[in-house]
């Protein structure tokens, strides 16, 4: 089936099976390798990516469901030369080890971030109602959707609070 | 995964084929796809149908079926006059999958018992008639109320027991365009001799809405118990609702997860509640009418006195009775 995916500002118009996901349509027709396949269930985090800036799973989607979508991976977050916040964060605070759960965790903070600033709760939230405390506690109930084998999660945490208030799609997001 | 044609429905005139599987949120559906579990050879895409509000009318809020579990529980009104929905929705899966699941998909997601999963071994609610391996097998997680001899499995969803309390309402619109409403009691059957039939829709069915009548009285609270704190689903979980006056409980009602094959409730229950002085005495009794004829299979075992002290621990905090 012909369609025509929109990722990082770009468009790409590709041929692809009905039963590619997301995930693979963008690992293996548009090489864009940087999101990971864990588990290809749901389970991992690996293929954290934004669709119309909301983190999902790559890997429990179609890529035939996101004509029109504005999708986002690691990629089209920061380059070599010209890392986001978050990226430099988790460089400076040791977030990872092999670096496989890396591009997921930094989607996911991203899109977390977002829903953070847009004051959705969480499961660990006492005040359903009032804004969130940017706590210790929040940030791992929130991140828990992306595992980490190396268990470099002390300095995930570490980045993901230093670099929050720097990450600012929250704010064109708002908009 | 086996092949299959993909149509999007871009009116609710096309989204009533009875010969294609509906996709939403695909969470669940290409989950179990991959497992080829499920083998659809047509899937209809209905994401970009007009069914993403959640609306305000007279006594009710209309929750639209592809309002994403994520939206549902960070929307103000939802957190303001039903907490317990949102605190379920915030207790299942993950930010990432809260953001695709639906309020439709998650009413249908199938079971998490791990015979349904793998496709080696019988199964009557994947393989009619083939036999059901959990009954003397890995159970731990299955049910112990309102099984059959044919299949225990629980309906794993968060979100359903909260709405099982709140009374809501599912609204199905039909292939010829009329509408059907049904609780959620009267929309999930239990397994009895056909396992594999889960719900009433009909081939061609779509759900368009979830309807919640206007909150309940008193203080809410869901309570979930897991293997871990975060990201796993529910061996018990509570929702609940308690009023109380002047040392009396005036309104009580409380839904269960992980206990059946749908959220549960026990009407003989509440109402020995309402009237009464909360005492630790009551809630045991209480208990008592629950798990009246509940049945453990081995690995399950601790689910009964597990499902007690979830009462005993909901009712006291509610009530004030314990802390
Ligand atoms: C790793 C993991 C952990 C999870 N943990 C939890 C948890 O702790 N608690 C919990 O409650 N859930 C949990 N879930 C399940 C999750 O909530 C469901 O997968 C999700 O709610 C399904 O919604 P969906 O929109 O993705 O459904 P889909 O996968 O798109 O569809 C599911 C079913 O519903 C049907 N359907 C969908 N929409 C409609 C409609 N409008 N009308 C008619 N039929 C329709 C489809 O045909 C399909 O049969 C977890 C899932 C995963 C993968
Ligand atoms: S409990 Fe139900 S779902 Fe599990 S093996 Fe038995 S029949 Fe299948
Ligand atoms: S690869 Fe998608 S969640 Fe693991
Ligand atoms: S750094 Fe190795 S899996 Fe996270």
């Amino acid at each position: 089936m012909e369609i025509t995916l929109n990722v990082n500002g770009e468009s790409h118009r590709l041929d692809i099976d009905t039963r590619t996901t997301l995930l693979d349509a963008l690992r293996n027709h548009l090489d864009l390798t940087g999101s990971k396949k864990g588990c290809d269930h749901g389970q991992c985090g690996a293929c954290t990516m934004l669709v119309n800036g909301r983190r999902i799973n790559g890997c429990l989607t179609l890529a035939v469901m996101h004509e029109d979508d504005e999708i986002t991976t690691i990629e089209g977050v920061g380059q070599p030369g010209a890392l986001s916040p978050l990226q430099k964060a988790f460089v400076k605070h040791d977030g990872y080890q092999c670096g496989y759960c890396t591009p997921g965790q930094i989607m996911s903070a991203k899109g977390m971030i977002d829903e953070f600033n847009m004051g959705w709760p969480s499961n660990v939230t006492d005040d359903l109602t009032a804004m969130p405390d940017f706590s210790r506690t929040e940030i791992k109930e929130r991140m828990s959707g992306n595992l980490c084998r190396c268990s470099a999660y002390p300095g995930i945490c570490a980045a993901i609070t230093e670099a929050a208030p720097d990450e600012g799609t929250s704010k064109e997001a708002a908009e | 995964m086996k092949p299959f044609d993909y149509v999007r429905a871009t009116s609710h005139a096309d989204a009533h084929d009875s010969a294609a599987r509906i996709i939403a949120g695909g969470t669940n559906l290409l989950d179990l796809m991959k497992h080829e579990i499920e083998t659809p050879t047509k899937l209809l895409d209905v994401t970009r149908l007009d069914m993403t509000e959640i609306e305000e009318a007279e006594n009710s809020v209309r929750i639209g079926a592809l309002v994403t579990n994520a939206d549902l529980a960070a929307d103000p009104l939802i957190r303001e006059r039903y907490g317990v929905l949102s605190r379920a929705l915030l207790a299942g899966a993950t930010g990432q999958l809260r953001n695709k699941a639906s309020t439709g998909g998650n009413l249908l997601q199938r079971t998490r018992c791990p015979y349904f999963y793998d496709t080696t071994q019988p199964c009557n609610k994947r393989e009619p008639g083939s036999g059901c391996m959990a009954m003397e097998g890995r159970n731990r997680i299955l049910a112990i109320l309102g099984t059959s001899e044919h299949c225990i499995a629980t309906h794993p969803s968060d979100m359903a027991v909260a709405m099982r309390l709140l009374d809501a309402r599912i609204e199905i619109e039909k292939p010829g365009g009329e509408a059907q409403i049904l609780t959620l009691d009267e929309f999930y059957k239990l397994p009895g001799d056909t396992p594999h039939e889960e719900t009433a829709l009909e081939a061609g069915d779509l759900i368009v809405a979830v309807h919640l009548p206007d909150a309940p009285k008193g203080a809410q609270m869901y309570r979930k118990v897991r293997d871990r704190s975060s990201y796993a689903f529910a061996l018990v979980s509570c929702a609940a609702v308690v009023a109380t006056d002047r040392g009396k409980i005036t309104d009580a009602a409380l839904a269960f997860g992980g206990l059946a094959p749908k959220p549960w409730r026990n009407t003989e229950m509440e109402r020995l509640l309402i009237g009464e002085a909360p005492s630790e005495a009551l809630f045991d009794k209480a208990a008592d009418v629950l798990l009246e004829g509940a049945q453990s299979h081995g690995d399950n075992d601790f689910k009964i006195p597990l499902t007690r002290r979830v009462v005993k621990a909901v009712l006291g905090e509610l009530t004030g009775a314990t802390q």
